[in-house]
């Protein structure tokens, strides 16, 4: 039942903390930076409210590290960021990935590179969240356009941090993360929340903190617990030992892909708009999916066959569903903020890639329906 | 009931044997010393958790039988500050090098030590990058000679012991290896005190410094920490100012521990959102 105790006109980025307050978030540490302070801010006010714990650190590199050494002993954990920030980050990111840590990291991107434009939107950090580590591994990386799924998102978000038991980025943008709408908030229960899985083998008996199960899940026992194992960033066998046997390195590699990239359907979010018989596709995400959904309701009314699929998980990059979706259309045209990060993995996924065109905007400004709907005429060969 | 004599065994991993510290490195006279404090502390296994970076010293969590998180260069502090907050109920043990402390991670000492996060770091500094093969560390000092400094440092060292006191660390103290008992009766202080504790302990690099710079090999390397240090109020010390001072510099108890002062935090949070 929706009350109006469980309304708030407020943030993005507080939308993104009130999905990490369901998802049971509690643990956060972070270090202030335009524009994602406000996540940090927020939860150092309502963390401590329910017994958490908030600490702002010294950098943003010791903020990635407190927050994998609190998910250790059993705590949901996040911090946040921009893109300066989530540069420093990635080394740690990197061993979360490797240790297999739950974590969730947003990154409420700026433009840049460097300093960049800290206080305008941008989708720049596409390919950073993807490979922004040293080294081979997978990733999970979502985005929302609306605040109701931000929300959701960030639940889904802790979720599969714990399923996978990886570190999962949450890419918001400035707008979304400034701009002020309605939440709802959902009764307790409405959404899944997955708990820590925990180790069900008793005292005194071997575990072994890094063999998965049959279903791939890999058990965890908190810090303090029972079972004593070793946690490393080098490559490790099931005990957690370090090894350069090349079996062993070559097994966790492929682990470490394969428990992501196998369960690509699973992890994949996305909505679509006007899809059916679309003569003309819109792929976009984030702010820049608002305006591709404004245009297209208004081409509708006009009778121009327009849809838009939104894609809420970028990384794994959901290819199968992209090249579905495109198959019918006349022309793809992929909305982003940036000198073209995702056109490039569409254009890989359908099966005729010169079909694919990129809308761009990339001076900090919002990209708008009007800007969109000047490249599709073009597109159409109606001149601008 | 009597204590248990002390074993070996009993803390440590045999699996991760032989280690990986050359002939003649101090670092296990360190690890000794660690694991006869926790026994004659009679702590519990389980509530111990070490958490070291990157280097020969960083080692030492691999081979000890508590929870061990072994982390990336320099950032081990920033990690046992989250487990530590997280679970105050814990024991945080920090082995650290000089160069993972003090260069790569020395944004962190002084953070930890300014928050009095109850951690214990013990920085084994043998004034050298062993593990890369004898580069110059923020602690070999000037005149020096390393790989990366063919023609003698010119850097001028760190002096953990004043750098911690001036960061806020309420237990400071310095041993070195040649004093195994000293060390680790001081490690028992550091990890009874409750907020950020230092313990410097001069360990020696027979392979790389002690090379590179003529200081002789294991042995000699060991006498020189009983000649040229002196315990804080000794008769040796008097009658040499300039010798290296041991012993404990700081123990303030009158500073709130960084865990227990959030705890009010929290108190104050909860009362405020009724």
């Amino acid at each position: 039942m929706t009350t109006h105790n469980n309304i708030r006109f407020i943030q993005g980025n507080e939308a993104c903390v009130e999905g990490a307050i369901y998802a049971g978030i509690n643990f956060f540490a972070g270090y202030p930076i335009t524009p994602s302070t406000e996540i940090a801010e927020h939860l150092a006010s309502r963390l401590p409210q329910q017994g958490g714990k908030f600490i702002q650190m010294e950098d943003e590199i010791a903020s990635m590290g407190a927050i994998i050494g609190a998910s250790l002993t059993g705590n949901k954990v996040m911090t946040a960021t921009s893109g300066p920030g989530f540069s420093l980050k990635q080394e740690a990111l990197g061993y979360a990935c490797m240790a297999e840590i739950p974590c969730v990291i947003a990154n409420v991107q700026r433009g840049g590179p460097s300093t960049g434009n800290p206080t305008h939107v941008s989708q720049g950090d596409i390919n950073q969240a993807r490979w922004g580590t040293h080294g081979d591994h997978a990733i999970i990386a979502m985005t929302a356009s609306s605040h109701q799924d931000v929300f959701n998102i960030t639940v889904d978000a802790f979720n599969m941090a714990e399923t996978y038991r990886t570190p999962v980025i949450i890419l918001l943008d400035e707008v979304i993360g400034h701009m002020r709408e309605k939440l709802v908030i959902p009764d307790p229960g409405v959404i899944p929340v997955v708990k820590r899985l925990q180790t069900s083998v008793p005292k005194d008996v071997d575990y072994h903190p890094y063999l998965p199960r049959e279903d791939g899940r890999l058990p965890m026992s908190d810090f303090g617990g029972e079972h004593r194992y070793n946690v490393t960033g080098l490559f490790h066998d099931m005990w957690g030992f370090p090894s350069n046997d090349p079996k062993i390195v070559r097994g966790l590699l492929r682990h470490l892909v394969d428990k992501i990239e196998n369960n690509v359907s699973d992890i994949t979010r996305y909505k679509e708009y006007w899809l059916d018989n679309a003569e003309y596709v819109l792929v976009s995400y984030g702010a820049a999916a608002r305006s591709s959904i404004h245009l297209a309701r208004n081409r509708q009314a006009r009778g121009v066959k327009l849809g838009v699929l939104e894609l809420q998980t970028i990384w794994p990059f959901p290819a199968e569903l992209v090249r579905e979706k495109c198959a019918g259309a006349k022309a793809v045209m992929v909305v982003e903020m940036n000198m073209g990060q995702l056109v490039a993995q569409v254009k890989s996924a359908v099966d005729t890639p010169d079909k694919v065109f990129l809308c761009n905007r990339i001076d900090g400004e919002l990209i708008s329906p009007t800007d969109i709907k000047t490249a599709l005429r073009m597109i159409q060969g109606k001149g601008v | 009931m009597k204590q248990k004599e002390f074993n070996f065994k009993d803390y440590i991993r045999n699996r991760y044997f032989p280690h990986i510290w050359c002939p003649g490195c101090g670092h296990g006279i360190v690890l000794g010393a660690l694991l006869r404090a926790v026994h004659e502390l009679g702590l519990e296994k389980n509530e111990i958790v070490v958490t070291s970076g990157i280097g020969c010293s960083s080692r030492i969590s691999g081979y000890v039988d508590f929870h061990t998180l072994h982390t990336i260069h320099g950032r081990a502090l920033a990690f046992a500050t989250g487990v530590k907050l997280s679970k105050p109920s814990l024991k945080a043990i920090v082995p650290m090098g000089d160069g993972d402390a003090l260069a790569i991670g020395g944004n962190h000492f002084i953070h930890a030590a300014r928050r009095n996060i109850d951690i214990t770091a013990i920085v084994m500094n043998n004034r050298i990058y062993g593990m890369t093969g004898g580069q110059f560390s923020p602690l070999s000092g000037s005149g020096k000679k390393a790989t990366t400094a063919p023609y003698l440092t010119i850097d001028r060292a760190f002096d953990i012991v004043d750098l911690a006191k001036s960061a806020g660390a309420t237990f400071v103290a310095r041993s070195t290896v040649f004093h195994a008992t000293e060390s680790k009766d001081i490690i028992k202080k550091a990890i009874t005190h409750k907020g950020f504790s230092v313990v410097e302990i001069l360990t020696q690099c027979p392979t790389y410094y002690g090379r590179k710079n003529k200081e002789g090999d294991a042995i000699q390397m060991m006498e020189g920490f009983n000649t040229h240090t002196a315990k804080i109020g000794s008769k040796k010390l008097e009658n040499n100012p300039n010798l290296i001072q041991r012993g404990i510099f700081v123990e303030d108890k009158t500073v709130p521990e960084y865990c227990e002062a959030y705890d009010q935090i929290i108190a104050t949070a909860m009362k405020e959102s009724l």
